[in-house]
This record gives structure tokens, sequence and C-alpha cells, in this order.
């Protein structure tokens, strides 16, 4: 998004006596991603006082940053897609029990039918996506809000991975042999790391960076703010708001698939129960990120800020000797403190009433 | 509103577009019954009628989004088949909707390309080019006489009329010959109004074919060339400017007897006071205008 001002090249218009000049700092705080830069660097402080308060100084070490990276990466994988279907004007609530489906499926690849990690992997993806290709589609067919279709998706995917999982394995968490793992030529892909820099921070970056080009630089992505504008608007402009759709809700199940694979190498196993409660998580880094429930607005970088945020405050809370108890309390508090100053940001610097 | 010139001479022999005898139901009810309407290069029609008249369902199947259930359509004398907007699109007609015609969360220069985005590069490197768009934009905008310093500025800042006209000006910039505007002065003040009606003369001074939809008779009269009534989904006729007055059009949109009415009222009331006779309180004198148009109605969504 150029923040060209464009002047010498057309013309020495006279500006509109209506559009007052503004700093630099308030351009910036107009842009969708401030409020989660701010949040970030707000919990970072509070984490950083509150540990060196709890006698202890690793919340600002390398190993506990990159600790709390790799949370911010877990849930950060999602994030970016998850905030592009908001921007869209969609939820997709299934995904926590698509990270537990696509796991099973590359264990259950590997230890029940002997398949190759890799083939596993590939086959977990595709049929994932798959799934995020239905939800699409109900949701585009049926014109129903997609809160309520993919809360549907979230019991039955949770549901048939659970009961299929029991009745072909006997049993609902898969080991995984090392040994295979190590001798594959993708897993690394997945599970790579020095000391405690672990190949998911890669993962997230990668994702955030292709999900700011796509918003911001193509066609695609201006689609995607006018879909959620207003999809009747979109349609008449002639925007294929349906495949703009079905895409995204592809893409977010296609993340989880990539979270599932960098869970199942990295901890050499597959649980029906992995992912629980990432649906929620995912949509909280989105807000934070100052996404709007009613589509139309937000920011992918946000969304992986937002991550940040909840990566530190999670692992934060650990180092400062605080019960762990107490992580949804902070984390309902960053999200009710965001949502406040997302909000006053846009009206303040982005010029809406 | 003065410089109202009728229109040029000129004015094509064949519609550009016309409606022959179009109905539409939804369900047992009757949306459009037998409706015609054409409008010719260089030529305002006005589209006038009541609320529930039928004026959008009509617009939108001239438009691609309903098809019609019986006749047809037709643009350069050719018979055509709308089956989405696309493909009105493609035929150089192009609507602005009252209000779903821009999001207002999205800057000006995207808001301008939307589903025409302009884009630089091959391959996966084909992308979105911003600067392209922001010169364009600003360009259109000068031309039709808004000056916009900044295009990354989202809309939701803009006014109403301000909004009606970058939906107008992207129309033309995407060779729209046929512009259709549906309700455009409903939800603007008194000067925004001025400024969307002047859009509309200068369009089709360009030689673009102009349907104007409204329910407001001071807005149709001073620009129509030729006027469409709709009542209750049927046609109400055909006329030529300079035919009607503004009684007869309310009559004949058919609420001419509801304002006689409120006439008749309002004299006796006034008569009564002249002689003194004890009048109750009726706070009838509260709004200043009586039409949907005294400039404080603004339907806008905005961001909560």
């Amino acid at each position: 998004m150029a923040m060209t001002q464009a002047t010498g090249a057309t013309n020495p218009a006279p500006p509109s006596d209506r559009i007052r000049r503004v700093s630099a700092t308030s351009r910036l705080l107009g842009r969708p991603a401030a409020g989660a830069f701010i949040i970030a660097i707000f919990v970072w402080i509070v984490f950083a006082i509150l540990s060196t308060v709890g006698g202890s100084d690793v919340f600002y070490s390398v190993d506990g940053t990159l600790s709390y990276l790799d949370v911010a990466a877990q849930v950060g994988i999602v994030s970016t897609s998850v905030a592009l279907l908001m921007i869209a004007g969609e939820f997709d609530l299934s995904i926590g029990s698509l990270i537990g489906f696509a796991g099973i499926v590359i264990g259950i690849c590997v230890t029940t039918y002997g398949l190759p990690v890799w083939a596993g992997i590939l086959i977990s993806m595709v049929l994932t996506t798959l799934l995020g290709v239905v939800n699409g589609l109900i949701v585009v067919r049926t014109g129903l809000p997609s809160f309520i279709v993919t809360l549907a998706t979230l019991f039955i995917i949770r549901g048939a991975t659970q009961a299929l999982t029991a009745q072909i394995t006997q049993i609902t968490y898969i080991p995984i042999a090392p040994a295979a793992i190590a001798a594959d030529p993708i897993a690394g892909l997945f599970n790579w790391s020095i000391g405690n820099f672990k190949v998911s921070i890669l993962w997230w970056i990668l994702l955030a960076v292709i999900g700011v080009y796509i918003l911001g630089r193509t066609r695609f992505g201006n689609w995607i703010t006018g879909v959620g504008g207003s999809p009747s608007a979109a349609r008449n402009l002639g925007v294929p708001v349906a495949r703009v759709k079905i895409l995204l809700f592809a893409g977010t199940a296609l993340s989880a698939a990539i979270l599932a694979a960098v869970q199942s190498m990295t901890f050499s196993s597959s649980d029906v129960l992995r992912g629980q409660g990432y649906e929620l998580r995912a949509i909280t880094t989105a807000v934070i990120g100052g996404c709007i429930l009613t589509g139309g607005y937000g920011s992918v970088a946000g969304a992986a800020i937002g991550a940040l945020a909840l990566g530190m405050a999670s692992i934060g809370i650990v180092f400062a000797n605080i019960n762990a108890d107490w992580y949804l309390v902070a984390l309902g508090t960053l999200l009710l403190v965001a949502v406040v100053l997302n909000n006053w940001i846009r009206r303040r610097f982005a010029g809406l009433r | 509103m003065q410089a109202m010139q009728p229109a040029p001479a000129a004015a094509g022999d064949v519609p550009l577009l016309e409606a022959r005898n179009v109905s539409k139901y939804f369900g047992a009810v009757v949306a459009i019954e037998g409706v015609s309407l054409e409008v010719r290069a260089g030529q305002i029609n006005c589209l006038l009628g009541d609320n529930g008249a039928g004026k959008s369902t009509l617009i939108k199947m001239l438009s691609g989004v309903h098809l019609p259930d019986e006749g047809s359509l037709a643009v350069d004398g050719q018979e055509v088949r709308f089956a989405a907007p696309r493909d009105a699109l493609d035929a150089g007609i192009a609507t602005v909707y009252q209000d779903l015609s821009v999001m207002p969360l999205m800057s000006i220069s995207r808001n301008f390309f939307l589903g025409n985005e302009p884009t630089k590069g091959f391959g996966p490197f084909r992308r979105f080019d911003s600067h392209k768009a922001a010169q364009v934009a600003r360009e259109e905008m000068k031309n039709i006489g808004i000056e916009v310093r900044d295009t990354d500025q989202l809309v939701g800042t803009l006014s109403g009329g301000e909004r009606q006209t970058l939906a107008i000006a992207r129309a033309e910039y995407f060779g729209a010959r046929v512009l259709i505007l549906d309700e455009p002065t409903s939800a603007l003040g008194v000067k925004e109004s001025a400024i969307v009606l002047r859009h509309a003369i200068s369009a089709r001074n360009r030689g673009l074919g102009v349907i104007f939809i409204t329910h407001n008779v001071q807005h149709a009269l001073p620009i129509g060339d030729t006027f469409t009534i709709l009542t209750r989904g049927r046609a109400g006729g055909t006329f030529k400017r300079g035919d009607l007055d503004v009684e007869e059009l309310h009559r004949l949109m058919g609420g001419g007897e509801e304002l006689e009415e409120l006439q008749a009222d309002l004299e006796m009331l006034a008569r009564r006071e002249e002689l003194g006779v004890e009048v109750p309180t009726v706070p009838i004198g509260e709004s200043e205008g009586i039409g949907p148009d005294d400039g404080r109605l603004r339907g806008e969504d905005e961001p909560s």
C-alpha cells in the first residue's frame, strides 16, 4: 500500500477544503495493524516487569523469547488465514477440529496403512482442504451465517474424528515412530529446529508475509476486502463472491493442516483432541489485529502481531511465576483492551465518524 | 437549479437499452407486469414511482440481477439476456445503487477499481497496480469535479454525494453507455442532490443514456427528457418533457390524493386561525419538508 502523496506527477490541484493535512504519526496510526502493534509492546513491557519482579530474567533472554515465539507461531500459523476470512466477512469455527482431523489422518496413514510420512502429510493436507471447501460450499449455497455453519461442522468433524479413530485404531492417541519421521524427506519442513529456534516460527512468518502480499498487492486481495465490505455490491461490480469465499475457507483448512503437520512431526504423535480452542484463539488474534466482526476491514500483519501478543501472555505468565490459571483472565483482558483501542484508533485516525 | 438545457437534438434513433413488456413475479406477488421502458443516447429517462411501485425490481432486471419472467431486454435493438450483473456491465450498462455501490471501509482508489483492478507483472507475480489505481482514480474524480488529495483515504470519510459521484465516475471510466442511477438523491441533502443531478445532466451531454430512478418529482422534472411512471408494478405511461407538471406527475404516481388531502387540511387550519378559532396545537409544522428529502435523512452505513 503505497503511501504516495503523488504531487508533481499530475497536478498542483487545490486540495478539497474538507481534507485536513495529517501528520505522519496519524497516518501510521490510521493503519489497521497499529492497535496490535501497541498491544504487543504493552504486553511485552507488562510481562518483562512482572517477571523481573518475580525474580527471573528469562522472559527477555534469547531462550525465553524463542519459547514464546514458538507458542505464538502455533496460533500464528492459522491467524493469517482466519484474518483473511474475517476480512471477507466470514468465520471458521471448525478450524480447531480440522487441526485434530489433519493430525489423525497423518497418524492413521503412517501407522495403520504403513504409508511414508510425506504421503501421510500430503493426504492430510488434501483431505483437510477439501473439508474447508465443503465448509465454503455450505456457507455460499445456503447463505447461512458461517458462524452457525462452521459451529455445526466443528462438532461434526471433531466427533467423526474421535469416533472413526477409535474404530480404526482402538485408541485416540497415535504415536508415530520417531525413526520414520527422522528418515522422511519432508518431515523436516515441519519439525526442524536449532536449539529453541523452531521451524514453526518460520511458517508463521512465511504465511503472514504471503497473507500480507495477497491482501495488499493482488486483485484477489482487493476482492477479499470488497466481499467483506458488501457482498451484493461486490457481486454487482463483477467480483466472483462465492469463489473468493470458498477459496478462503480452503485456505483456513490448509493452514490447519500445516499446523497439524508441525505438531505431529514435533511431538511424534497425533491426537484427536489437538487443536481444541484454536478457533477462538485465532479469532482473538485477528480481532487484536484490527479485523472487525462485520468484515471488510482488517490486517493480516495485525493478526500475526496479535498471535505474538498471545504467545507472550501465555508464556509470560509462567515466567512471572503466576499461576497459569490466570492465563484466560489475561487473554480476555487483552482482547477487550485491544477491541476498545482498535475502535478508538479507527474513529480517531482513519477518519471515520 | 439553473442551466438545465433540453436534451441535445442528436438523440440516437435506436434505443441504447429497452425493456419490452417485461414482467417479474415473486411467488404470488406481482413485482412488475408488462412494463416497457427505453433510453436513447443523450437522453435522461426518469423512472418515477412511489415506494413499492416496482422500480427496484425493474432496474434489477435491466442490470442483470434478475431475469425477467416474461418479456425481453434489448441493447441497440438486439435482444439480449443478462444472466449476471457482469453481462450487463459488459454490454455497457452500469448501475449505481443508492447505498450498495461503494465500500465505506475501502480506500477511494480500491473502491474505484473493485472488480476491475489494474495489474502489473506476470504469472504468480501479477499484482495490483496501486500506483496506477491511485493516479487514475484521482484523475477521474477531478474530471467529474472532486479534488482528492489522498486516494488512500477511506470512502467512509466522504459525504453521501461524493460517494455517488465516485460510483458515477467509476461507471463512466469503465465504458458505461447507459447509466442507471437508483434513487441517487434520496439520502442526500439539497446541495448534494444538486451536485448529483448535475452529474446526470453532464453524463447525458456526453452522449450517455441515463435512467434516473426517483420518487422525487422535484428532482425528476428539471432534468428528464422522458418520464416513465410505475404504479403498483404496472406502467402508468411514458411522457415527454413539457407534457406534464408537478401535480399531474404526483397524481400519476398515485400519491396525488394524499398530497391534496394534506393541502386541504392545511388550508382549513389556516382559515380557522384567521377566524380566531381555538386551534389545537398539532405538531405538523415540525418538519420543514414533507418529502423524504429534507436533507437530514442520511442512511449511510457507518462502521460501529
